[in-house]
C-alpha cells in the first residue's frame, strides 16, 4: 500500500505501518495497562513526523487505545470505577504542575537535558524495583509450595502496603472492589498526583510509574491495577488530547489510522493476562521502562532527536 | 502443537483477515473523505477541532472494540 498523505500534519506515512505500529503498542497496553508513549514517540518521530505532532499524537491514540484495553479489562472484571476516577482527579493536577515545570526548565535553558537525566533514573530505578520484587516473590511462592494463579496476588512489600492502609488521614474510604478495606483518601490522590507529575513532565501517559504505585503503595492486586489504570488514562489522556489539540500538536487522522491496529491488540494484550499470575506479570514489565530509558540515553549520548 | 492451540491459532488468523479487509475499505472510504474538511476545522476553528479530536478517538475506539468483541465472539464461541 502507498503512503497515505495526512494534511493536518502535512506529514506522507504508510497506513499500515501506522496499523502494525498501533497493534505492538495496543497489545502491551493491553497486558501491562500503560500507553506505550515511550516508543510510540519516538516511532512516530521516526515517521518524521515532529515532536511537537509526535506527542499530541501519542496521547490521542493512547485515549483509543485504553478505551478498547479499559472494556476488555472491565468484562474480566478488572476495573475498580470508584478508584479510578478518584485518581484522574490526582492525575490531571500532577499533570498541570508537570507541565508547568517544563515551562520553568524552557525558560531557563536546560530543559532537554533535566528531562532525559530525570526520566533515566526514574526507568531504572522502576525496573530495578520491580526485577528485585518479583524476584523475591516469585521466590517465596516456590519456597513455600504455594501456587497463586489468576487474579490471587501478594508482593514482598506486603508490609509497607500494610503500613500505608493504616495511616489515619480524614477521610478514609473503602474500595471493596480492590479489596482495600480502608485508605485514606490523600494516599490514593498524593499517587495519582505524582503520577501526573511525571505524566505532563515527560510526557505519555505515565503508566510505567503509576501501575506499579498502585500495586506496591495502594495494594490494589496486579490484574486491577493495570485494568483501572487504563481506565484513569482514559480521562486523563482526553484531558491532554483536547489541551494539545488547542495548541495545534495533534493530527488526529494519525491516531485515528493507529487505533485500527490498537483495537485488536488491546484485546489481545487484555485476555492474555488471564493467564499470568501477578508477579510474572511485574517481571515482564521489567524490559519497559529499560526500553524507554534506552531510548532517552541515545538521544541524549548521540545528540540524535529519534 | 495441541488442537486447542492450533484452533486458537486460526480463529485469530481468520479474525485478522476479516478486520483487515474492514480497516482496508475504512482508510479508502473514511478517512480519504474526512482529511480535508478535518484539515479546514483545524485551520479554521481550533477549539472545535480539539474537542472533534476527543470525540472522534473515543467513538472510533467504542466501534472498533464492538467490531473486534464481536469478530471473537464469532470466531471462539460465547465463552470469550
Amino acid at each position: 500500500m502507498i503512503a497515505m498523505f495526512f494534511p493536518i500534519s502535512g506529514a506522507e506515512i504508510n497506513p499500515v505501518y501506522l496499523a502494525v505500529l498501533g497493534f505492538s503498542i495496543g497489545l502491551m497496553g493491553g497486558f501491562f495497562g500503560v500507553g506505550g508513549s515511550f516508543i510510540a514517540g519516538p516511532a512516530l518521530r521516526a515517521l518524521g513526523l515532529d515532536w511537537n505532532f509526535a506527542v499530541g499524537t501519542d496521547l490521542a491514540h493512547i485515549v483509543g487505545t485504553s478505551v478498547v484495553a479499559a472494556k476488555r479489562h472491565r468484562a474480566l472484571g478488572n476495573v475498580d470505577l470508584r478508584l479510578g476516577l478518584i485518581m484522574a482527579l490526582g492525575t490531571i493536577a500532577g499533570a498541570e504542575l508537570g507541565a508547568q515545570l517544563i515551562q520553568m526548565l524552557k525558560r531557563a535553558g536546560n530543559v532537554n537535558f533535566v528531562v532525559s537525566a530525570v526520566s533515566i533514573v526514574i526507568y531504572f530505578s522502576v525496573s530495578i524495583f520491580m526485577i528485585w520484587e518479583s524476584s523475591l516473590t516469585l521466590r517465596a511462592q516456590r519456597k513455600s509450595g504455594r501456587k497463586k494463579s489468576g487474579k490471587e496476588d501478594e508482593t514482598a512489600f506486603r508490609h509497607v502496603t500494610s503500613w500505608i492502609h493504616r495511616l489515619k488521614l480524614w477521610p478514609m474510604i473503602s474500595l471493596p472492589v480492590s479489596g482495600i478495606k480502608s485508605i485514606s483518601l490523600w494516599t490514593i490522590l498524593l499517587v495519582a498526583f505524582i503520577g501526573g507529575i511525571f505524566s505532563g513532565f515527560l510526557g505519555g501517559g505515565a503508566g510505567y510509574i503509576r501501575m506499579p504505585m498502585m500495586v506496591y503503595v495502594l495494594g490494589v492486586p496486579t490484574h486491577l491495577a493495570v485494568g483501572t489504570d487504563l481506565f484513569e488514562i482514559i480521562i486523563s489522556a482526553s484531558y491532554g488530547t483536547f489541551s494539545h489539540a488547542l495548541k495545534g500538536n495533534v493530527d488526529i487522522l494519525i491516531a485515528l489510522v493507529m487505533q485500527t491496529g490498537a483495537a485488536i491488540g488491546a484485546q489481545i494484550g487484555a485476555i492474555s493476562t488471564q493467564y499470568f499470575a501477578g508477579p510474572k506479570i511485574r517481571l515482564a514489565f521489567v524490559p519497559l521502562p529499560l526500553i524507554g530509558a534506552a531510548l532517552v540515553l541515545y538521544t541524549l549520548l548521540s545528540g540524535h532527536k529519534l | 502443537m495441541t488442537a486447542e492451540v492450533r484452533r486458537a491459532l486460526f480463529s485469530f488468523l481468520v479474525e485478522l483477515v476479516v478486520y483487515g479487509f474492514l480497516i482496508a475499505g475504512y482508510f479508502l472510504l473514511v478517512l480519504h473523505l474526512l482529511g480535508p474538511s478535518l484539515g479546514q476545522i483545524a485551520k479554521d476553528h481550533i477549539r472545535l477541532y480539539a474537542l472533534l479530536c476527543v470525540v472522534l478517538i473515543l467513538g472510533q475506539s467504542i466501534v472498533l472494540e464492538s467490531i473486534t468483541t464481536f469478530l471473537l465472539r464469532l470466531l471462539r464461541g460465547r465463552s470469550e
